[in-house]
């Protein structure tokens, strides 16, 4: 393995790594310095940079939109007011399409889901240096800046949708009911053991696809910007080519973010309407 | 790469984000919306009431402008027909006065003439008096022969 492809690899693992916090193996607090040692921390850690920049986006969203909502008033709408209200109309006619019955959660849900991931994979598009780099800077090992490539944040938010699943199933069908959905079809009550298999199997791959996609993606997209962006350091030539690719990548990841938040969005009202269907 | 903590937090902070946009940021947005619905449905509604209100004042206007025209054209004619009327009323007022002028000129002439008959009867009466007086040489007492003289004036 040669200097270069050894630098390469290492700058790779470098943006993949998150900053985490938790208790070294020997028993002190503190960063993990190395993926190693992030890895050792096992369960009991936290990904600082995760937590981070998406509380700073999501309280950013919630401020502006709650702006707007203070001073929201049937007259002529403002910039600001017109966007928001624009936004806000585009999710609730989602929600009126898929979502069939009446609860008041599942349009802010919706809002919130689609908003705050689009500003999660927004900052896929910031130069992939620019915040590891201050980061570096101030002294801090790592730093993933694209929220939605940690797969913790997407499972959190895919397993908090799954709970609400859940419950809603349950307090729509009873408990009878759901476990009825579960192993009373499609083959009948003979077939108890084949139906929960694949209605277990339905059931699980909801919050697992829900995550995986939006991470894959995400993932995907971070790591051909990586890869454009160690194209910089590859003599004049591949850094032009590799200014080109960075700014098509970027202007195609645009379509990529806004549609994986649309997706995660729909698929979350699809399934909690699929929750509060009570037909079977 | 790696699931930990981190899991748990972005599910409590997801929840708490959730929480805030139900309670403080989508009800008030939703509200204004349906509040500016009400009022562009009821602007609109207004203005097609106004649309409508201008036909039947449109419409009334015409009738009115038309009841209008029938109403001067019947004065019109009622005017002619007076003025024909007094035209005719002052023809026979002139006819009937100039009649009465006439009528009056003939009974002055009449009468002048039957007085002017009368003095001349008077005067002759004189006179023949006078020419019988001459006639006969002697004076004749008028009064005697008043009667006399009354039957000839009479008899001319």
């Amino acid at each position: 393995m040669s200097a270069e492809a050894h630098t390469s690899t290492e700058y790779i693992r470098h943006h993949l790594q998150n900053l985490t916090y938790g208790q070294h193996v020997d028993g002190t607090w503190g960063l993990a310095h190395t993926a190693q040692e992030a890895r050792d921390m096992g369960f009991m850690a936290i990904n600082v940079d995760t937590m981070g920049f998406s509380i700073l986006l999501g309280v950013l969203f919630l401020f502006f939109f709650r702006m707007v909502a203070k001073s929201a008033a049937p007259g002529v709408p403002g910039g600001l007011q017109n966007f928001v209200e624009w936004v806000v109309e585009f999710v609730d006619s989602s929600v009126k399409g898929s979502f069939t019955a009446r609860n008041p959660m599942v349009a802010p849900l919706a809002l919130t889901i689609f908003i705050w991931i689009f500003l999660m994979n927004l900052m896929d598009l910031l130069p992939i240096d620019w915040l590891p780099g201050v980061a570096g800077a101030l002294g801090l090992p790592f730093m993933k800046v694209v929220v939605s490539t940690d797969p913790n944040a997407t499972f959190g938010m895919s397993l908090t949708v799954f709970a609400l699943v859940l419950y809603y199933s349950v307090k729509m069908k009873g408990l009878g009911g759901f476990v009825g959905e579960l192993t009373l079809q499609p083959f009948g009550k003979w077939g108890m053991p084949a139906n929960l298999l694949l209605e277990g199997v339905n059931l699980i791959a909801k919050p697992v696809s829900l995550a995986l996609r939006l991470f894959g993606n995400m993932y995907a997209g971070e790591m051909i910007f990586i890869l454009i962006a160690i194209m910089f350091s590859g003599g004049a030539v591949l850094a032009v080519t590799g200014g080109v690719l960075q700014w098509a990548w970027a202007v195609f990841h645009i379509l990529i973010i806004t549609l994986q938040a649309f997706i995660f969005m729909t698929l979350t009202i699809v399934y909690l309407d699929m929750a509060h269907q009570e037909h079977h | 790469m790696n699931i930990n903590m981190t899991l748990i937090g972005q599910s409590i902070t997801f929840a708490i984000f959730v929480w805030f946009c139900m309670k403080f940021v989508w009800p008030p947005i939703v509200s204004a919306l349906e509040a500016r619905k009400k009022l562009i449905a009821d602007g609109l509604a207004a203005a097609d009431r106004g649309k409508h209100e201008l036909e039947l004042a449109a419409k009334r206007a015409s009738e009115t402008m038309h009841e209008a025209k029938l109403k001067a054209s019947d004065i019109i004619a009622q005017a002619e027909k007076r003025a024909v009327q007094i035209v005719e009323e002052a023809k026979g007022a002139a006819k009937g006065e100039g009649d009465r002028m006439i009528s009056s000129a003939k009974a002055e002439i009449e009468q002048e003439s039957h007085r002017a008959r009368e003095a001349l009867r008077g005067e002759i009466a004189a006179l023949v008096v006078a020419g019988a007086g001459k006639v006969l040489r002697r004076e004749v007492s008028a009064q005697a022969h008043a009667d006399l003289l009354e039957v000839i004036k009479n008899e001319l």
